[in-house]
């Protein structure tokens, strides 16, 4: 079973302290290669804190673990980095800002 | 034996906070005081040992690594210039004349963070204050898709909230803080006034408070998942405050909309001041970003998103952009500044830098100096050298070295590159 969401990126504290480790660093790559959403969601979607869920664009999809987190049902939450970048489109829409919040992604658990 | 150096500026963000204390011991930093988390790790995970530059991945002279830089550069036909928002503006100006000898494009990361704030500057103004305004008057201040409490942390104290002022002597309890998100953050714990807003429908939210300002009424119950009865409210709060200050993240130059959620929000504050004092001020995220945006306009017009291509410079976000630049193909060579798009690219546009020859100017490893044919480790602006930065509002500030330098600067990198290059 998948659900449809709202994705966003950003910075967290976490992302922010592995950056000075290095972005070579388990510190960075384990701050980046996570997805927050709401505890409502996690029930819906039968998954547990830790799980592994493929999150989908139209752009790519990764697998990740899961994490609840202070958001309103319906909303994604991936931090800035590598990996929330492979579910980014290049398109800028004439701006030169890709469309890095409110994208639409489809969440199941593997 | 140690020295301690006292009103250091640390250059991580765009707030530069210019009251650190830095004590160095034995020729390396041994500690810091006064700076948050991302200071405190910028000043002490940087190591100034002596590097030397690489080809290839295979450590070679300078001379060696400047030459194969103008090589690649000079036989390109179109190469890309970027990023440029974590160095001095000495080193930035620099940068602009490599790209006009080259015919470069040349953008910086202003266009995947405040590129859409630069449209909309261009479009309705910039109704704008000094952070001492901020700091010494505001008495309301509002955070629409920023969050501080991570990306700038001690905004709050130093700036904004908490900090005592000329005529906010009792600091937070002289202020009334609102906080617009779609969802609860670090930041909106500091909020008198948190409005949820659902995702992407800023525009729509401003425009309704833009009407409220007005005298004009709403019939709907709510707009963008906020009850028309707060929206109300905060336009009251708004019109009636002494001096307001709105503070703009990227909640709003991400999102659907982009530069015209800014436009709305520069708006919104500019037709405020019929009513009382208001200003907008972006939160700008690295340290010179802000510098970069200043230099690349003074040299060329344009904030970013330059093509020297012609001989002259055009502007042309989406079509200059670096992201659109890579994603296209277009470039055949990358000289990348002070920055990492391979971290903070889509992952499409960052592979293109794996496919062309790519240089980098970096005090620290990145994941783009792990791609790239030629990588500089120069020293670190604020640290082991000295040069210039403008905070996020606007102001320029002088950063003092705390360390003797042993690297070579971007500035002197750059120019002899430019040295090598051209006609």
């Amino acid at each position: 079973m998948s659900e449809h969401f709202t994705l966003i990126t950003g910075r967290t504290p976490e992302q922010g302290k592995g950056l000075h480790k290095g972005k070579d660093s388990e510190m960075y790559r384990r701050a980046t290669a996570l997805v927050e959403m709401s505890s409502e969601d996690m029930a819906s979607l039968e998954v547990k804190e830790g799980q592994i869920v493929r999150v989908r664009t139209t752009t790519g999809q990764v697998e990740l673990p899961v994490r609840a987190g202070m958001l309103p049902p319906g909303l994604l939450f991936i931090p800035m980095g590598p990996v929330a970048n492979l579910l980014i489109g290049t398109d800028t829409e004439s701006t030169g800002m890709p469309h890095f919040k409110g994208l639409t992604a489809e969440v199941e658990p593997t | 034996m140690s020295t301690v150096f006292e009103n250091v500026v640390c250059s991580f963000c765009g707030c530069l906070c210019d009251d650190i204390v830095v004590e160095v011991d034995n020729g390396r930093i041994a500690r810091v005081r006064k700076a948050c988390a991302n200071g405190r790790g910028f000043f002490t995970h940087y190591d100034p040992a002596p590097q030397p530059p690489t080809v290839d991945g295979r450590e070679v002279a300078w001379e060696e690594a400047v030459a194969e830089a103008a090589r690649i550069l000079d036989e390109a036909d179109s190469p890309l210039i970027y990023g440029l928002s974590s160095t001095a503006t000495e080193a930035q100006r620099k940068a602009v004349e490599l790209a006009d000898r080259l015919g470069a494009i040349i953008d910086t990361t202003s266009s995947v963070c405040h590129g859409p704030t630069g449209l909309a500057m261009q479009a309705v103004g910039e109704p704008t204050c000094t952070l001492g305004e901020v700091r010494n008057r505001a008495d309301l201040l509002v955070f629409w898709g920023c969050n501080p409490a991570v990306s700038h942390v001690r905004h709050f104290s130093r700036y904004s909230v908490t900090c005592r002022g000329m005529l906010t002597p009792k600091g937070r309890r002289d202020r009334t803080v609102v906080v617009v998100d779609v969802r609860p953050t670090g930041s909106t714990k500091m909020a008198d006034l948190f409005l949820q807003v659902q995702p992407s429908a800023d525009f729509e939210v401003l425009t309704a408070l833009r009407a409220l300002v007005q005298g004009q009424e709403i019939e709907a119950e709510a707009v963008g998942g906020i009850p028309t009865a707060q929206l109300r409210d905060l336009a009251g709060r708004m019109k009636t405050c002494r001096f307001g200050v709105a503070f703009m993240g990227m909640g709003l130059t991400q999102s659907r909309g982009r530069d015209l959620n800014v436009s709305e929000l520069f708006t919104l504050v500019a037709e405020l001041n019929q009513y009382t004092r208001f200003s907008v001020i972006p939160m700008r995220g690295h340290g010179n970003v802000a510098g970069a945006d200043q230099v690349l306009t003074w040299q060329s017009g344009y904030p970013f998103a330059v093509s020297f291509a012609r001989g002259y410079p055009q502007y042309g976000p989406g079509e200059f952009s670096a992201v659109d630049v890579l994603a296209r193909e277009e470039a055949d060579a990358a000289l990348i500044l002070a920055s990492d798009p391979m971290a903070h690219f889509p992952s499409a546009a960052a592979k293109q830098l794996e496919r062309i020859p790519t240089i980098v100017l970096d005090p620290m490893p990145s994941l783009t100096t792990q791609v790239a044919r030629v990588v500089f480790p120069t020293a670190c602006y604020g640290v082991d050298a000295a040069g210039t930065a403008y905070r996020m509002d606007g102001v320029p500030i002088r950063l003092r070295p705390v360390l003797s330098s042993v690297r070579p600067t971007d500035e002197e990198v750059l120019s002899k590159i430019i040295a090598c290059t051209g006609p």
